[in-house]
């Protein structure tokens, strides 16, 4: 019974799951292109949203100079780091947190008798272009900020922000499966889960240090949304670590990723497992 | 291309109870042993009451659902645990929901159909023409599928159950609310695909028009076990399906008294009469006639909708004949 399906190891898979994401997702784009007008209104409303976010900063910061000891281009890297990988997070998975809604109404049934991992279907459900709108604001805060930093860019920090900005991605996109499959066990949590996904990127917008020190380590160890941005930015600023954690905490982000991702994994199996014995 | 061995699926429900946080469990056990097979060309109609069973058995066919033992084979695969190889293999229509999207075109719905599939391009023209034609798609293709109406949903979900030519194509109630033309279509499609492809069909349904037209064979469940399988001679003798007779009098008149031909019912002048097996109806009628000023008189067959009906309320213990 050694099945064509089962045979091949991880990379190959991996290779399948990420062509198939792109194939769906394309005929989705296809399929919103159609729209043209509304598609175009709809990414510049999301530009507009999240550029407003960007204008309350500048406003705090021409109030306020300094935050929590941070200068205003400290922060604003800070939130573009952190917005960025939460943006490309939110288009690649997004759209996973309607889980709870299929499993409700039935639909995943539908999901489970095709050949695709019921995962890959819900996050390219809807793909359209409008979702990178999402991406401006982060990459123009980011344009801004960098050059304003004044650290001096040895090859390690000028490394980092990239690998910073890949593993706080791969984080998110963990939490986001992970909230998935909370909702295969407590329907109706989206509103819930919603805090962890969107309340952690915003937390991360902002230099940790407003925060009250427990809360701090609270979520630098049981939602390790710390490893995101800020942890990798204190090697990137060349700042003490207020928690004073040990120094290769700063490089560990890749690590912390690829566990968040096998623990959404590990609960993403558990959960499937659960709805198809249990069924709904 | 269908074995299921002793097959059993059971719930666990939860109840909150009385005051405190305490809840109850019950095990329900929606499917209790059921073991059939079903051979490659087979058009299999699975019937049952609502809550019988039926949509968990086609569930664990499909891989939706874990059996919670026994032994389930489609297509030489276990389907909980090579899931996405068998979909592969099978084409799956649910008729009360629909497993395109909403929001799009069915040209596109099918598109990503294809892709899900990796049906090849060409491959897929030559079969979306084909099922164009045969489920007469062309008017509604590019009609986004929230618009369509209840039969022209349903053609659309069976081209898209069939795209990539499954072996096996699993309908779970797909006749559900059509009306008589769409049925008539999506049946007279169903017919020939088995006729002319060869694809192995089981479908679970309420209406029995269905099972009169398609199926070969029946199955029936009820209470999570198998109460019947056979074909549909068979379980019209099986369920005592016997003829009546059904007389209209001159007059109201005290039941017909005539030797093994019991009355049934007597309404006024009209009395109905059960013809035992193997009775000669020709007979029958004579000495009536003979007896009684006879007006009117009718030969009635059970229909299959009784014969159910029956089965379902339990007056008549079915023994299931072994399948052939």
């Amino acid at each position: 019974m050694a099945s064509a399906d089962t045979a091949p190891g991880i990379a190959a898979r991996g290779t399948r799951a990420v062509s198939t994401y792109c194939l769906l997702a394309w005929t989705w784009i296809r399929a919103a292109a159609q729209y043209p007008v509304s598609i175009t209104l709809l990414a510049l409303g999301t530009a507009l949203t999240a550029g407003l976010d960007v204008a309350g900063i500048m406003v705090l910061f021409s109030r306020t100079p300094r935050i929590a000891g941070f200068s205003a281009a400290e922060v604003l890297f800070l939130y573009g780091t952190s917005a960025l990988a939460f943006s490309v997070s939110d288009i690649l998975l997004g759209t996973t947190e309607r889980l709870g809604e299929h499993v409700r109404e039935g639909t995943l049934d539908a999901l489970l008798v095709r050949p695709v991992s019921p995962l890959i279907q819900i996050a390219t459900e809807d793909f359209t272009p409008r979702r990178f709108g999402r991406i401006v604001p982060p990459v123009l805060v980011l344009a801004l900020a960098i050059p304003r930093l004044g650290v001096a860019w040895t090859p390690g920090r000028v490394a980092m922000v990239p690998l910073m900005l890949a593993s706080g991605t791969v984080i998110f996109g963990g939490v986001w499966v992970l909230c998935a499959a909370v909702q295969f066990v407590l329907l109706n949590s989206h509103g819930a889960t919603k805090a962890l996904t969107y309340g952690g990127a915003t937390l991360t917008q902002y230099p940790m240090t407003v925060f009250a020190r427990d809360f701090v380590r609270g979520v630098t160890f049981v939602v390790p949304l710390a490893f995101v941005n800020w942890e990798p930015a204190l090697y990137v600023l060349g700042r003490p670590d207020p928690l004073n954690l040990p120094g290769w905490t700063r490089f560990a982000s890749p690590v912390v990723g690829a566990v968040v991702c096998a623990v959404a994994a590990v609960a993403w199996r558990g959960g499937l497992r659960h709805y198809r014995s249990t069924g709904n | 291309m269908i074995e299921m061995t002793d097959v059993t699926k059971t719930f666990t429900l939860r109840r909150r109870t009385g005051r405190r946080l305490r809840r109850e469990r019950t095990v329900v056990r929606a499917v209790d042993g059921v073991s059939f097979s079903v051979e490659r060309g087979e058009f299999l109609g699975y019937l049952g009451p609502n809550g019988a069973g039926k949509s968990t058995t086609i569930k664990m066919l499909t891989g939706i659902l874990t059996p919670t033992s026994g032994r389930v084979r489609v297509a030489g695969l276990d389907p909980s645990r090579a899931r996405t190889a068998l979909a592969r293999r099978i084409g799956v229509v649910f008729g009360q929901r629909t497993t395109l999207w909403w929001d799009l075109p069915l040209r596109d719905s099918l598109t990503l159909v294809r892709r899900l599939y990796r049906v090849e391009e060409r491959a897929y023209r030559t079969r979306l023409d084909e099922l164009t034609a045969l489920l007469e798609l062309e008017p509604f293709l590019a009609t986004p599928v929230r618009q369509l109406s209840l039969g022209q949903r349903m053609r659309g979900d069976l081209a898209a159950a069939l795209l990539h030519d499954p072996e096996l194509l699993v309908l779970d109630e797909p006749t559900i609310g059509l009306d008589v033309v769409s049925k008539a279509t999506v049946r007279g499609f169903l017919a020939r695909l088995n006729a002319e492809r060869g694809t192995t069909i089981l479908l679970t349904t309420h209406d029995l028009g269905d099972i009169e037209r398609l199926c070969r064979r029946v199955m029936i469940i009820d209470h999570g076990r198998a109460a019947f399988d056979g074909d549909l001679g068979a379980l019209r003798r099986a369920a005592g399906a016997d003829r009546q007779l059904v007389v209209e009098l001159a007059a109201p008149a005290p039941p017909i008294d005539l030797d093994g031909v019991p009355v049934i019912t007597v309404e006024g002048p009209r009395q109905t009469l059960r013809l035992p097996d193997g009775a000669n109806a020709a007979s029958v009628v004579a000495a009536l006639a003979a007896r009684h000023e006879v007006r009117d008189i009718a030969l009635r067959e059970t229909g299959i909708e009784e014969i159910v009906a029956r089965l379902y309320r339990g007056d008549q213990e079915i023994s299931a004949p072994a399948t052939s």
